[in-house]
C-alpha cells in the first residue's frame, strides 16, 4: 500500500486558511509531514493549533487551500467530492471523540455501515461484522443499541465499525477525549493491538499525554507547525 | 448503481427510523399539508358538485328556446302566439297530446334560506303539459302532482330542502297570495330540483304576465334532428330567436359560477400551499439540523451526497403524502355529498346541488401535496448534501 519510500502518507507544502466573514484564519501554513506505515503517530498541541484539520486533510474529509496531500502513493487534495467520498471508503477507517454511532441502530448494525459501500452480500458483511466485534471484545453486544451500552463500550462499537473494512488508514481524534481514565485506557490498549499485531497505521489526535504515551511518535502542532518538541 | 440504490435505501431508512424522535415536527407538516389539501379538495369539490349537477340537468337530444340576444331566461320573452309557433317546428317529438313542447315562464320569488335565515331568490317556474315529458327523469317522490289550471306548487327536493317554506303541505306567497306545496320531486340531482313548478297557466295572471313566455324546453326526435330544427326556429321571419341544445345552455349558465369557485378555490389553495410549504421547508430544515451529525458521520464514511438529498426529499415526500391521503380523506367525509345552495349569477337565482369529491379531485389533491413536499423538502436536502462533512462533524 505504502508508497516505495516506505511512506504511506505524504503530506507536502500544506497550508489551510479558513474564513470567517472578511477574516482568513490561517491554520495550517507550509506544513510538510510523512508517515511510514505501520507507525502509530499521535499528534498533540493546544486547542485550535490545527490537529483535527491535519487529520481531516489526510483522511480526505476536507482540501487544503495549498499543497498536496498524497496516502498510499495516491494524490487525493485534487479528487472530486465524489471520488473522494469512495475513497476514504475503502482506504480510511475514522474513530470520532464523541463516537458518533447512529442511535437507531444497533451495535452490530452500526458497525455494518461501511460495508454497505462495498459490494459484499449479507453474509460475508455478517461475517466481517462478527470478525470486527470480536477484535474490539464486543461479540456479546451485538444487538444493543448504543443508549445501552457504556461510553467505553460505544467507542469500542466505533472502532469495530473504524477497521471492519480493513482500511489502509486509521484516524482518531481525541478517541478518548469524552471516557474515563479506565475505559480510555480499554480503548488505547485495543489500539496500539491493532497497531503493533495488525500492523495498521494509526494517527490518533489528542490532547492527552498519557494517551499519546501509547503511540510510537509524537508529533506537536502549533502555529500551524509541526515540531517534535512541545512549543512552550 | 447497485451500491448507489443501498446508498439511498439505507440512507432513507436510518431518517425513517430517527422519525419518532422528530414526531413533533413531522406531525406538524403532516396536518399542514392535510388542512391544504382538505381546503384544496373541499373547494373544488362545490365546483364539481355544481358541474355535476350541470351534467344531469339537460338531456342530449333537448333543446332550448329563448329571445335572440338573451343570456338566460330572465332576460328573455315572447308571446304565446311565438311559442306556439316554435312548438310546431320539425324535429320536435311528439306525444298524445301533441308535441313535446313546454312554453315556461321563469320568475324569482324571495324565500328564506334555513341555513342563514337571509332571503334569496328562488327560481318559479311555470311549466306547461309536456314539461314532464321533456324532463324524463323527473319524477314526483312525495306528495302529488299539481292540477292543472290550480294555484298549486310541487318543488324540487334541493329547493325543498333549502328554503324554509317549501315543505309538503305547507304554502308560500306567490303573487299576492298563498299557495299550497302539493308535491315534492326530484329530477336525478339537475337543475330543476332547485326549482318550484306550477302551471304556467296559472303563473302568468299572478304575475300579471298576459299570454307571455320566457323560453320554451323541447325534446326532439333525436340529437340529429337539432340542425334541423335550430335553422326552422332561427330563419322563421315571424320569430327572433335563438336555439340550443340543453347539455350546451346548462354547461353555459354555470360557467361563470364555476369559474369564480375554481378561481377563488385556487387563489386559496394556492396561499395555503405556499404556507405549507414553509412549514414543510421548516420542518425538513429541522430534520436536517437534527441530524448534523448523523448525515456528516455517514458521509465521512464515504456514503455519497446524491443518497442524502434523495433521503430527506422522500422523507418530506412520504410525510406530505401521508397529509394528503389524510386531507383527502377529511374533505371526503366532510364534504362529499354535502348539499347547499348558492346564487348562479348568470340566472341571478339560487341553485341547489351537492358537494362531490371524486377519484379525480383526490388524486389531485395528492399531487398537490406530493408538490409541497418536494417543493418543501429541495432546500434542506441540497443544504444536507452540502454540508461540509469536517465542520458538520463539530456541530451537533
Amino acid at each position: 500500500m505504502s508508497q516505495d519510500n516506505g511512506l504511506l502518507v505524504d503530506v507536502r507544502g500544506v497550508d489551510k486558511v479558513f474564513k470567517r466573514g472578511a477574516e482568513k484564519i490561517h491554520v495550517l501554513g507550509g506544513l510538510d509531514l510523512e508517515i511510514p506505515e505501520g507507525e502509530f503517530l499521535a499528534l498533540m498541541g493546544p486547542s485550535g493549533s490545527g490537529k483535527s484539520t491535519l487529520l481531516n486533510l489526510i483522511g480526505g474529509l476536507d482540501k487544503p487551500t495549498q499543497g498536496e496531500v498524497h496516502v498510499a502513493g495516491k494524490r487525493i487534495d485534487k479528487l472530486s467530492d465524489r471520488k473522494l467520498a469512495s475513497w476514504r471508503a475503502r482506504h480510511v477507517g475514522l474513530v470520532f471523540q464523541f463516537y458518533n454511532l447512529l442511535p437507531v441502530l444497533s451495535a452490530a448494525r452500526n458497525v455494518e455501515l461501511p460495508l454497505l459501500l462495498t459490494r459484499l452480500n449479507s453474509k460475508q458483511r455478517k461475517q466481517q461484522v462478527d470478525t470486527a466485534m470480536t477484535i474490539v471484545g464486543l461479540s456479546h453486544r451485538m444487538k444493543h443499541y448504543p443508549r445501552t451500552l457504556s461510553g467505553g463500550e460505544q467507542q469500542r462499537v466505533g472502532i469495530a465499525r473504524a477497521i471492519v473494512t480493513d482500511p489502509t488508514l486509521l484516524l482518531c481524534d481525541e478517541p478518548t477525549g469524552d471516557l474515563d481514565r479506565k475505559a480510555g485506557d480499554e480503548v488505547l490498549e485495543l489500539l496500539q493491538t491493532l497497531n503493533e499485531s495488525q500492523g495498521k497505521t494509526i494517527v490518533m489526535v489528542t490532547h492527552d499525554p498519557h494517551a499519546a504515551a501509547r503511540a510510537s511518535r509524537t508529533l506537536y502542532l502549533d502555529k500551524g507547525q509541526l515540531g517534535e518538541e512541545p512549543i512552550e | 448503481m447497485i451500491n448507489w440504490l443501498t446508498q439511498i435505501v439505507s440512507v432513507t431508512k436510518f431518517s425513517l427510523q430517527s422519525l419518532p424522535e422528530r414526531k413533533g415536527a413531522a406531525l406538524s407538516a403532516i396536518f399542514g399539508i392535510a388542512g391544504v389539501v382538505a381546503v384544496l379538495v373541499g373547494v373544488l369539490s362545490i365546483a364539481q358538485g355544481i358541474r355535476l349537477m350541470v351534467q344531469n340537468s339537460g338531456e342530449p337530444e333537448n333543446a332550448i328556446v329563448l329571445r335572440s340576444g338573451s343570456d338566460s331566461e330572465m332576460m328573455s320573452g315572447f308571446s304565446g302566439q311565438q311559442a306556439e309557433i316554435v312548438s310546431e317546428a320539425p324535429g320536435i317529438a311528439r306525444w298524445e297530446q301533441g308535441a313535446m313542447a313546454s312554453p315556461e315562464l321563469f320568475v324569482i320569488i324571495n324565500l328564506p334560506k334555513r341555513s342563514t335565515g337571509t332571503d334569496a331568490n328562488v327560481p318559479l317556474r311555470g311549466v306547461s303539459l309536456a314539461a314532464f315529458e321533456v324532463r324524463s327523469n323527473l319524477e314526483i317522490t312525495q306528495g302529488r302532482m299539481f292540477q292543472w289550471g290550480l294555484a298549486e306548487l310541487v318543488v324540487g327536493a334541493g329547493a325543498s330542502r333549502e328554503f324554509t317554506g317549501l315543505e309538503l303541505g305547507s304554502s308560500i306567497e306567490v303573487g299576492g297570495e298563498q299557495w299550497p306545496v302539493v308535491g315534492i320531486f326530484e329530477a336525478g340531482g339537475g337543475i330543476a330540483e332547485g326549482e318550484i313548478w306550477a302551471d304556467a297557466a296559472v303563473v302568468q295572471p299572478a304575475y300579471r304576465r298576459g299570454n307571455s313566455y320566457q323560453s320554451v324546453y323541447t325534446k326532439l326526435t333525436s340529437t340529429d334532428a337539432y340542425s334541423e330544427f335550430k335553422d326552422a326556429l332561427t330563419t322563421d321571419p315571424r320569430l327572433n330567436v335563438k336555439v340550443a341544445q340543453a347539455t350546451e345552455f346548462y354547461s353555459e349558465q354555470s360557467t361563470l359560477l364555476r369559474s369564480i369557485i375554481i378561481g377563488l378555490g385556487s387563489i386559496i389553495a394556492g396561499l395555503m400551499g405556499l404556507g405549507a410549504i414553509f412549514g414543510a421547508l421548516n420542518t425538513m430544515y429541522t430534520a436536517v439540523s437534527a441530524r448534523t451529525r448523523e448525515i456528516a458521520t455517514l458521509r465521512a464514511l464515504g456514503f455519497k451526497s446524491g443518497p442524502v438529498v434523495i433521503s430527506v426529499l422522500f422523507e418530506s415526500l412520504l410525510l406530505a403524502l401521508v397529509g394528503g391521503l389524510i386531507g383527502g380523506g377529511l374533505a371526503y367525509v366532510a364534504f362529499d355529498g354535502f348539499r347547499a345552495a348558492t346564487i348562479n349569477f348568470q340566472s341571478f337565482s339560487q341553485i341547489a346541488f351537492a358537494f362531490d369529491v371524486n377519484a379525480t379531485l383526490l388524486k389531485n389533491g395528492i399531487l398537490y401535496a406530493a408538490l409541497i413536499g418536494l417543493v418543501g423538502g429541495l432546500f434542506p436536502a441540497l443544504r444536507a448534501a452540502r454540508m461540509p462533512v469536517a465542520a458538520a462533524l463539530r456541530e451537533g
